[in-house]
């Protein structure tokens, strides 16, 4: 089997583990640290807003352009009056931007600069934009995010519980917040695209998360009626038994988007599939992240502000100082003790990495598998 | 689709063959239906196939916001659909899009530069009186004249309202007039009464000019005699001549009548587009009149509309005409026998019924209290549109590929359903996306496709959670088959949920945006709900099909479900052990 595979099975008889819940602080303040950096590239830097959002052309010329960059950027800035940003493409043909021109003035320009540039003017593309579109598309883009939020909020809160539900709202700002600071800090272009990709990673991220919270809540069904776990432990096995598909999902869903970006930069140089395909990769990647280390630990922590949970947690620590006083394992050893060493649960009770099947499930010895054994 | 939908849970639970014949059944009948109604690749977004698209946003008039509403939006989406398709595009389509945008999809092989023009310009609409009109053939001195006999269609109308009939532009058998030199004269001196005595006609002949402005009248007016004398209508470039006039200018303006061009010297505007209430198209069946268009005016509009009409009676022809004039062109001028009281008119004539629809839509885009602003223009060249429609299906087909290969070393055995599920989803997807074109005019765009490549995750996904599931269950060192049926229910819910969440992202920005976004969302909704009916239709069906296989069911090497390589436990007899060895304390770390 692959070591992914491997990496599975280890993670599912608990051999290894990572201790997500208990390591929370670090990653938090990991994540406050890069929220804070997004932030500040933000008001810093800015966003780099596209020729969309400040109104004005784009033309794109056929390719194998023999005039060069700068000789096309004169040229367009002799046309416009304006200044003029050009980008060869990765097949030859050349992006022109002129800011701040407005639709009427553009055919001229264009004309001028099919003469300049000895190409027929019906074989240059144009994208011409008022300055309002591109704030149209932005506004409504937000009021689709605020709409999709509160509808998100209130459906988790449904299907699951209100602190989940505020938990994937913290991840879902949180990756938000990163794609666009990775966006302002790096300088990438701000597009209609990029607002599409951005729009995108709400679904996703909340997908990832909803799938590692179903499991929680699968797994927490009858928590307070047992005493071995607290709810972070179980939080954590929730997060390490959910960990192999996680990687899984991510990296399918990161393959086609990285053809994406790939093709959309090899290809075409610039354009929709590209933008879309660039936030869809940084929000991706921060979506899995987020869904991993910040929404299922954050849930744990409001979960065991909860009394009852509070007092489960007391009752668990208390059984495992009892346990430890008493210098016995807690539990029996596995079955299968050649595998692993053990160590007692009560020295190690922060970083315990549980078994993966429900332990209220497990006593009852329900699911005894009738058919053939191997 | 054909397929009954019965028994859709139960038997993907426990028939499975019923299924899987359902699905296979639902992609025969729509690769079918595809095929038969002739549309078998989907219908392309101009950015793909190449042409023009143009945004227009609707602004209302201060204190008019109420307006952008659905009926006025149709409105001027059947206006401007006349007036792009009367560039001889064939294809061009008009769309309203969200509350206040209309779209302009115009295919390549057109003047863009026209249908901008066209589209992209405010639309008004002015009643202006007729000062003097010719038909402008470029050279032409001796052309008949379209207002000798304004009485031409002046049928006796029973109707309780007055009546304006329409003007004899229609018959060409209008006898020869002065040349243009004597017309121009009598348009001057026209001019100049008009200039004294109705320049503004509500106020009639009781404005009483003072010397300067009469003075400042006949200079324009010469200036506007010159105009006229020089416009030759039938030039492309001159037939715009009247678009920017002001409504208390007089000017000159084309117009064309039966594919013949005419000039005007046309007043000052009397009425207002605003001042008509709604106009429609009537099929006179009490007087044989045929076609007429019926005008109702606003209180308002009603009494200038008397004033003018008033006025006009008195003169001949073709002082008694108003024209009808729609973004600097008259597109009809209609005469005056008496005037018109009451709020309402009537315009008769040998109209046919689209003659009369069209007249009407005008009248009524008219009193639209919108403009129309171009928000944005896009022009794509038909190769630049093949070249990104190229990238993009080579990146869905990497992507495609790479995924498969992922899922191949992954989960080897298990391919055998995960990628017949994936080519499922995306045979579906496409069949679908083809008749939809002509269904309800969805265009395939980039970000449409880019939403395609992005769903060949989610799709796959769902299969990870189930075969995730189903590894689980086997590593608890249960047999193949139970594990599947163990797996499928816990499975079922966290690939609803999450789809759920998916979906409610597609719709919410299916409704809420504009543009691009739109063709994006759609996609996403569409593929997440495909996902939903593959999973439950065909992955599942087929895995408890293939579990039975000994291949899987024996966990061969090969098979993605190797029990040993997924490191289960062995089988365990006592129920009291499973307890202990999983609840065993472990960290590696610490070992």
């Amino acid at each position: 089997m692959s070591k992914l595979g491997n990496l599975g099975a280890r993670l599912h008889r608990g051999e290894v583990g990572y201790d997500f819940v208990g390591n929370r602080k670090i990653w938090y303040g990991i994540s406050i640290l890069i929220t804070i950096t997004a932030i500040l590239g933000l008001t810093v830097r800015g966003l780099n807003m596209g020729i969309e959002f400040q109104g004005g052309a784009a033309f794109t010329t056929p390719k194998g352009m023999s005039a060069s960059v700068s000789q096309a950027e004169k040229y367009a800035e002799d046309a416009s009056g304006h200044d003029a940003v050009v980008q060869k493409l990765g097949d030859g043909s050349l992006r022109i931007q002129i800011a701040g021109i407005d639709t009427d003035k553009s055919d001229s320009i264009k004309k001028q600069l099919s003469k300049d540039l000895n190409v027929d003017s019906e074989s240059i593309a144009a994208d011409l934009v008022g300055p309002s579109w591109g704030d149209q598309v932005a506004n409504k883009a937000w009021e689709g995010l605020a709409i999709f939020m509160v509808l998100v909020v209130i459906y988790l809160a449904i299907a699951f519980e209100w602190r989940m539900a505020l938990a994937a709202l913290v991840a879902l700002i949180h990756d938000i917040t990163i794609t666009i600071g990775i966006y302002a800090l790096v300088g990438f272009e701000v597009t209609p695209g990029t607002v599409i990709g951005l729009l995108t990673i709400l679904g996703y991220s909340l997908y990832d998360t909803v799938v590692v919270f179903d499991s929680l809540k699968e797994q927490t069904k009858d928590i307070t009626k047992q005493t071995r776990w607290t709810y972070s432990d179980i939080a954590n096995r929730s997060i390490n038994g959910t960990l192999v598909r996680s990687i899984n999902t991510t990296v399918v869903a990161l393959l086609p988007v990285a053809a994406l970006l790939f093709i959309g930069g090899g290809f075409l140089g610039a354009g929709v599939l590209n933008d879309i395909s660039l936030s869809l990769f940084v929000g991706l990647a921060a979506g899995a992240y987020s869904s991993i280390f910040i929404a299922t630990p954050l849930v744990a922590d409001l979960k065991e502000a909860e009394p009852q949970i509070k007092a489960l947690k007391k009752r668990v620590l208390a059984k495992r100082a009892q346990a430890a006083a008493q210098g016995e394992p807690a539990e029996s050893p596995a079955a299968n003790v050649s595998d692993d060493d053990y160590d007692d649960e009560p020295e190690d009770a922060a970083a315990v990495v549980g078994p993966r099947t429900q332990p209220a499930s497990r006593n009852r010895g329900r699911g005894r598998p009738s058919g053939k054994r191997r | 689709m054909a397929a009954p939908k019965r028994g859709r849970s139960a038997s993907a639970q426990s028939k499975p063959w019923r299924s899987l014949a359902l699905i296979l059944i639902a992609i025969v009948a729509l690769t079918g239906g595809m095929f038969a109604s002739g549309h078998s690749t989907p219908r392309l977004g101009i950015d793909l196939a190449g042409g023009t698209s143009i945004t227009l946003r609707a602004v209302a008039q201060p204190g008019e916001e109420s307006s952008i509403n659905k009926t006025n939006m149709d409105t001027a989406v059947d206006i401007m659909n006349r007036r792009v398709n009367g560039l001889g595009v064939s294809e061009a389509e008009v769309q309203t899009q969200g509350s206040k945008n209309i779209i302009v999809n115009i295919p390549k092989g057109t003047n863009s530069d026209e249908a901008r023009q066209q589209v992209g310009t405010t639309a008004k609409l002015y009643f202006r009186p007729v000062l003097a009109t010719e038909a402008s053939t470029g050279a032409a001195t001796t052309s008949p004249s379209p207002s000798a006999s304004g009485s031409a269609s002046s049928s006796p109308s029973s109707s309780p309202s007055s009546k304006a009939s329409a003007s004899s532009s229609k018959t060409g058998s209008a006898t020869p007039t002065a040349t243009a030199t004597s017309q121009g004269r009598a348009a001057s001196d026209a001019l100049k009464a008009d200039a004294s005595s109705s320049a503004s006609p509500s106020a009639s002949a009781s404005a009483t000019p003072s010397a300067s402005s009469s003075a400042a009248a006949s200079a324009a007016a010469a200036k506007l005699e010159a105009q006229y004398t020089a416009l030759d209508c039938t030039k492309k470039a001159s037939q715009n001549v009247g678009k920017n006039a002001k409504a208390e200018d007089a000017t000159v303006a084309c117009g064309q009548v039966s594919g013949v061009w005419y000039k005007y010297v046309l007043g000052p505007a009397a009425v207002d587009g605003t001042d008509v209430k709604k106009a429609a198209a009537v099929l006179n069946t009490t007087t044989a009149a045929g076609w007429q268009v019926t005008m109702d005016f606003t209180g308002k509009g009603g009494s200038k509309f008397a004033t003018i009409t008033g006025e006009l009676a008195k003169n001949t022809a073709p002082q008694n005409e108003f024209g009808i004039v729609l973004d600097g062109q008259v597109v009809s001028s209609p005469s005056v026998s008496s005037s018109i009281t009451g709020g309402s008119a009537e315009i008769s004539g040998s109209f046919t019924q689209e003659e009369a629809q069209s007249l009407a839509n005008m009248l009524s885009y008219g009193a639209l209290p919108l403009t129309f602003k171009t928000d944005s223009v896009t022009t794509v060249t038909a190769a630049l549109g093949g070249e990104q429609l190229h990238a993009g299906l080579i990146a869905g087909a990497i992507g495609l590929a790479l995924v498969v290969i992922y899922l191949l070393i992954f989960y080897r055995g298990l391919s055998v359903i995960a990628i017949p599920s994936l080519l499922v989803s995306a045979i579906l997807t496409y069949v679908i996306m083809a008749l939809l074109g002509p269904g309800i005019g969805f265009a395939l765009n980039l970000p449409a496709v880019c939403g395609a490549i992005v769903a060949i995750g989610i799709t796959a996904d769902s299969f990870i959670v189930f075969f995730e599931r189903i590894r689980d269950e086997i590593r608890e060192g249960r047999s193949l088959r139970p594990s599947v049926e163990r797996a499928w229910p816990r499975a079922r819910r966290t690939i609803l949920v999450s789809d759920f969440v998916s979906f409610l992202a597609a719709a919410v920005l299916f409704i809420v945006t504009v543009g691009k976004v739109q063709g994006f969302a759609f996609t996403l909704g569409l593929t997440t709900v495909l996902d939903v009916v593959v999973v439950f239709l065909f992955t599942k069906p087929l895995m408890t099909i293939l579990a039975r296989r000994k291949f899987f069911s024996d966990g061969h090497k090969w098979s993605g479900i190797d029990p040993k390589a997924l490191g289960a436990k062995p089988p365990l007899r006592r129920t009291r052990r499973p307890a202990g060895s999983a609840a065993g304390p472990v960290d590696p770390k610490e070992a």
